[in-house]
C-alpha cells in the first residue's frame, strides 16, 4: 500500500477481528445488598439504583443506597470486629487471612476483569493485565506486614487506630478497594468502604470473596451509595481514619469536615502530571510513553501525564509520530481484547470532558483528534490532543480526567521544570532522556510524589503512592503506606 | 561596669530576609516584668509582615533543600556553637521573664543540645525512612523525602526558646524554610535567636521569626496559599479547628504538637519527618 514518505502504514491492509471476552462465566446478581456484618443485608433506606455498562448503557444490576442509618450499623459492626475477633486476633492470622482473600482474587481474576470492564468501561486488556492481578498482590503484599509492623518504624512502637472509613474513586473499583483495605487490615484495623456510584460491582464481588476467605464479621463492610453516603462515613464518630481517593475540591471538604477531630486522614486526590520529553530521548519509545501515559484507562487517571513539554528541536518529531500513533489506537467494546481505549466512564464525566474540548479550543488551542470511529451508543472520546496552549490555557492548569494531552515545548531543563512545577498539583511527573545525570536533575526538580523516568504509569504494591502539595496527603502502598493506619508511639 | 553609666537597651525587631525589620505596620506591645515595669516594646508583627516572610522563605527553598546534608549540619550546629557563645543573655531573658535562674539554665542547655541533636540527623534521616522497592517489573523503584517546602509555625508560648528550637531545628535539618511566630508572652528570646541565627551561616529567608499577638496572626499563618505545612503547639480544639479549616484551602500538612514535652519529647527524627514528603522513581532496567 503506498503511503507517503516517513509515515508508517499502520492500516496497511491488516484489520483486526473482534475478539470479545466471553461473559457467560460470570454472575451478576441483578440486585445487590449492602455488605454488613458479614452478609449482604437489605439498605434501611430502601432505595436502590442502577448501575449501567458505559458501552451500552445497559442496566447491569441494581445496588443498594445506604443512608446514615445504614452507615450507622456499617461502623458499628465494624467496631464490634475490632473490640472483638479481630482486634484480638494474632498478628499473624490476620495476615493469613489476607493471602486467602489474595488467593481467592487470583482464583477468580477473569471473573474480576470481566466484571471490571462492564461496569467501568476499561479495556478488558487493562483490567486483566493490571488491575485484577495488582489487587491481588497488594493484599498478597500487606499480609505479610501484619506481624512484622514493629520493624517498620524504628524507635515507635505501632497501635491500629480502630474503624477506618475509606471512600475510592470510579476509575480504578476494585484495584482501589485492595489499595484501602488491605494495609487498614495488616495494620488491625477493620473497615467501611464505600465504593464510587458508578463502579460498585467488584467491590461487591470482592465482599463475596472476603466472606469465602471467612473473615471474622464486620472486618470488612461495604456500603454503596452516592456521595451523601460518603459524607456520612467522614462525619460519623465512629470512625477513626478517613481515606480519600478523589477530587482536590472534595478531599479540600474532607480537610476541613475532620478539623479539629482526631481522625487521622489520608487524601489521594487530583493530578496535572507532566511528561518532559528531552531532545536525546529514545523517541520511539518516548512516544509509547507519552500514549500510555494519557491514553492508559481512557486518561482516567489521577496520575496521567496530561501536560506535555517536548524539548522545541524535536518537537515536530515527536508530535508527528504521536499523530501517527494515535491513528492506530482502537476506542471500543472495552470487553474487546485489542481495545486500546474503551468507554469513557458516565455520561457526566463525558460532558466534563467535552466541555474542556471547547474550553481549549475557545482559549485558542489546536485540538487533534484520531480519526477512529466510535460506536454508536455507549460514551466515547476520541484520543486527543491540544497544541498552542500556554501555561494559562485551562487545558494545562485544570484536570480533565479524559484522553486529552496538552502539549507544549521548551528549550532548557530549568525551562521545563518551571513549567512542569507550575502548577497547585504534585501526585506524579514523567522525564525521557538517555542521559543519566539529567534524569536525577530532573526527577530531583519536579515537585511530586511519583516520578516515572523513561516509563510511566507503573504500579506496585510494594512501591508508594501519593501526592505533593494540593495532591493529597499521605502515602499508599509500600512501607510509607502503613503509616496512614498505625498510630506511632513513643 | 561604672556605676552611673547608662545601659543600652536592645531594640527588639522581627527577621525577615535575614534582615532586623521593625513591623511595617508600625504597631507595638509593651513587654512588661512581673512588676508591669516595661522591658521592652515589641513588634506587634502583621499579615503583611508574615506575607513578605513567606515570599523571601519560597524564595530561600530550593537552594537550602540543595544545600548538602552535610553543610546543613554544619550549620545547626554552628547555630548551637553561637547560642553557647551567648549562653548568658538567654538565661538573663528567660529570667527577665519570669523564669528562675535555674529553669533559665535548664532551657538554654538543652536547647543548645537539641541543635546539637538535629544538626547530627541532618544528613541521617534519609537512609532511615528511604528505601528501595522491590517491584515485581523489571524497575529500579526507591523512595526518599524531599522537604515539604516553607512551613509556619506557631511556636508554642510557655516553651520560649526550647519549644521555637525544637520547632526550627527539625523543619530546617530536613531542607525546610520556615516562618515562626514567637511566644506572646515570652518573646525576647526568640528575637535573641534571630541574631543568632544570622551569625550562623543560616542563609536569608530560611528562618523568619515574628512577634506579634496570637489570636490576631494564626489565620494568617493557616490560610496562606504558598505554605506547604503548618505546625501549631497552642491552644484547644477551637485554635485546632480553625488551623485545620483554613489550612485546608490549599491542603496544608497540618502537625499539631500541642502535648509535646519539650524536654523529652522532642528528641526523635519523626519531627523532621513531619514536614518531609515521599518521592518514589521508577526507571526500567533494560539494555
Amino acid at each position: 500500500m503506498a503511503t507517503p514518505e516517513n509515515k508508517l502504514a499502520f492500516d496497511g491492509g491488516w484489520g483486526y477481528e473482534p475478539a470479545p471476552e466471553s461473559t457467560d462465566h460470570i454472575k451478576v446478581d441483578s440486585r445487590y445488598g449492602l455488605f454488613i456484618n458479614g452478609d449482604f443485608v437489605k439498605p434501611k433506606s430502601g432505595k436502590y439504583f442502577d448501575t449501567i455498562n458505559p458501552a451500552t448503557e445497559g442496566k447491569l444490576s441494581r445496588v443498594a443506597s445506604a443512608n446514615q442509618a445504614d452507615v450507622d450499623r456499617a461502623i458499628q459492626a465494624a467496631r464490634e470486629a475490632y473490640r472483638g475477633p479481630w482486634g484480638r486476633m494474632k498478628a499473624a492470622e490476620r495476615g493469613k487471612y489476607m493471602y486467602r482473600i489474595a488467593r481467592i482474587m487470583q482464583e477468580r481474576a477473569r471473573e474480576f476483569s470481566v466484571i471490571e470492564s462492564l461496569d467501568g468501561g476499561k479495556p478488558i486488556r487493562e483490567s486483566r493485565d493490571i488491575d485484577v492481578p495488582l489487587a491481588a498482590a497488594h493484599f498478597f503484599y500487606y499480609a505479610g506486614w501484619a506481624d512484622k509492623l514493629q520493624y517498620a518504624f524504628p524507635g515507635r512502637t505501632a497501635k491500629p487506630l480502630g474503624v477506618a472509613g475509606q471512600i475510592i474513586p470510579w476509575n480504578f473499583p476494585l484495584l482501589m478497594a485492595a489499595w484501602k483495605i488491605a494495609p487498614a487490615l495488616a495494620c488491625g484495623n477493620t473497615v467501611v468502604l464505600k465504593p464510587a456510584e458508578t463502579t460498585p460491582l467488584t467491590a461487591l464481588k470482592l465482599a463475596e470473596v472476603i466472606a469465602e476467605a471467612g473473615l471474622p464479621p464486620g472486618v470488612v463492610n461495604i456500603v454503596t451509595g452516592a456521595g451523601a453516603t460518603g459524607a456520612a462515613i467522614v462525619e460519623h464518630s465512629g470512625v477513626d481514619k478517613v481515606a480519600f481517593t478523589g477530587s482536590t475540591n472534595v478531599g479540600r471538604m474532607i480537610q476541613k469536615t475532620l478539623a479539629g477531630s482526631s481522625k487521622k486522614y489520608t487524601l489521594e486526590l487530583g493530578g496535572k502530571a507532566a511528561n518532559i520529553i528531552f531532545a536525546d530521548a529514545a523517541i520511539d519509545q518516548a512516544v509509547e510513553g507519552i500514549v500510555n501515559g494519557i491514553f492508559f484507562n481512557q486518561g482516567h487517571v489521577c496520575c496521567a501525564g496530561s501536560r506535555l513539554f517536548v524539548q522545541e528541536s524535536v518537537a515536530d518529531e515527536v508530535i508527528a509520530k504521536l499523530k501517527d500513533r494515535m491513528e492506530t489506537l482502537i476506542v471500543g467494546d472495552p470487553l474487546d481484547k485489542n481495545t486500546d481505549i474503551g468507554a469513557i466512564n458516565s455520561s457526566m464525566q463525558l460532558e466534563k470532558i467535552q466541555s474542556y474540548l471547547k474550553i481549549g479550543k475557545a482559549e485558542g488551542g489546536e485540538m487533534h483528534q484520531s480519526s477512529c470511529r466510535v460506536p454508536k451508543k455507549g460514551y466515547w472520546c476520541r484520543p486527543t490532543i491540544f497544541t498552542g496552549v500556554s501555561q494559562s490555557s485551562r487545558v494545562v492548569q485544570e484536570e480533565i480526567f479524559g484522553p486529552v494531552l496538552a502539549i507544549q515545548t521548551f528549550r532548557r531543563y530549568d525551562e521545563a521544570l518551571t513549567k512542569a512545577n507550575n502548577t497547585p498539583y504534585g501526585l506524579s511527573g514523567g522525564i525521557w532522556t538517555d542521559k543519566g545525570s539529567k534524569i536525577f536533575k530532573m526527577t530531583q526538580g519536579i515537585r511530586a510524589g511519583v516520578v516515572w523516568a523513561n516509563t510511566f504509569n507503573k504500579f506496585d504494591p510494594a512501591s508508594p503512592f501519593g501526592g505533593y502539595k494540593e495532591s493529597g496527603v499521605g502515602r499508599e502502598g509500600g512501607l510509607h503506606g502503613l503509616d496512614a493506619y498505625l498510630k506511632l508511639g513513643a | 561596669m561604672a556605676a552611673n553609666r547608662i545601659a543600652v537597651a536592645k531594640t527588639y525587631k522581627i527577621y525577615i530576609g535575614g534582615k532586623f525589620p521593625r513591623t511595617e505596620s508600625g504597631r507595638y506591645f509593651a513587654l512588661q516584668d512581673k512588676q508591669g515595669k516595661v522591658i521592652a516594646n515589641m513588634c506587634r508583627g502583621s499579615r503583611k509582615d508574615f506575607r513578605n516572610a513567606v515570599v523571601v522563605a519560597r524564595a530561600a527553598q530550593p537552594g537550602w533543600a540543595k544545600a548538602s546534608a552535610y553543610l546543613r549540619g554544619q550549620i545547626l550546629y554552628r547555630i548551637a556553637e553561637m547560642l553557647e557563645g551567648r549562653r548568658e543573655q538567654f538565661i538573663a531573658e528567660l529570667q527577665q521573664q519570669g523564669s528562675t535562674q535555674r529553669a533559665a539554665e535548664k532551657e538554654v542547655d538543652v536547647s543548645i543540645d537539641r541543635l546539637i541533636y538535629f544538626a547530627g540527623w541532618a544528613d541521617k534521616y534519609q537512609q532511615v525512612f528511604s528505601a528501595v522497592n522491590p517491584v515485581s517489573s523489571s524497575h529500579f523503584n526507591f523512595s526518599v523525602l524531599e522537604a515539604t517546602g516553607v512551613v509556619s509555625i506557631l511556636a508554642p508560648d510557655d516553651s520560649s526558646l526550647l519549644g521555637l528550637i525544637s520547632n526550627i531545628a527539625p523543619a530546617i535539618a530536613g531542607g525546610n524554610t520556615c516562618v515562626a511566630l514567637a511566644s506572646e508572652s515570652k518573646p525576647l528570646c526568640a528575637v535573641s535567636l534571630a541574631e543568632v541565627l544570622h551569625a550562623s551561616d543560616v542563609p536569608g529567608g530560611v528562618v523568619n521569626i515574628l512577634t506579634g499577638f496570637r489570636a490576631e496572626l494564626t489565620e494568617f499563618f493557616a490560610s496562606h496559599m504558598d505554605v506547604n505545612a503548618i505546625i501549631y503547639c497552642d491552644g484547644g480544639k477551637a485554635v485546632a479547628r480553625m488551623v485545620q479549616t483554613l489550612a485546608a484551602d490549599n491542603l496544608k500538612r497540618v502537625v499539631g504538637r500541642t502535648h509535646l514535652d519539650w524536654s523529652g519529647d522532642a528528641e526523635n527524627p519523626y519531627l523532621i519527618r513531619d514536614t518531609q514528603e515521599v518521592k518514589t522513581t521508577w526507571h526500567p532496567i533494560g539494555s
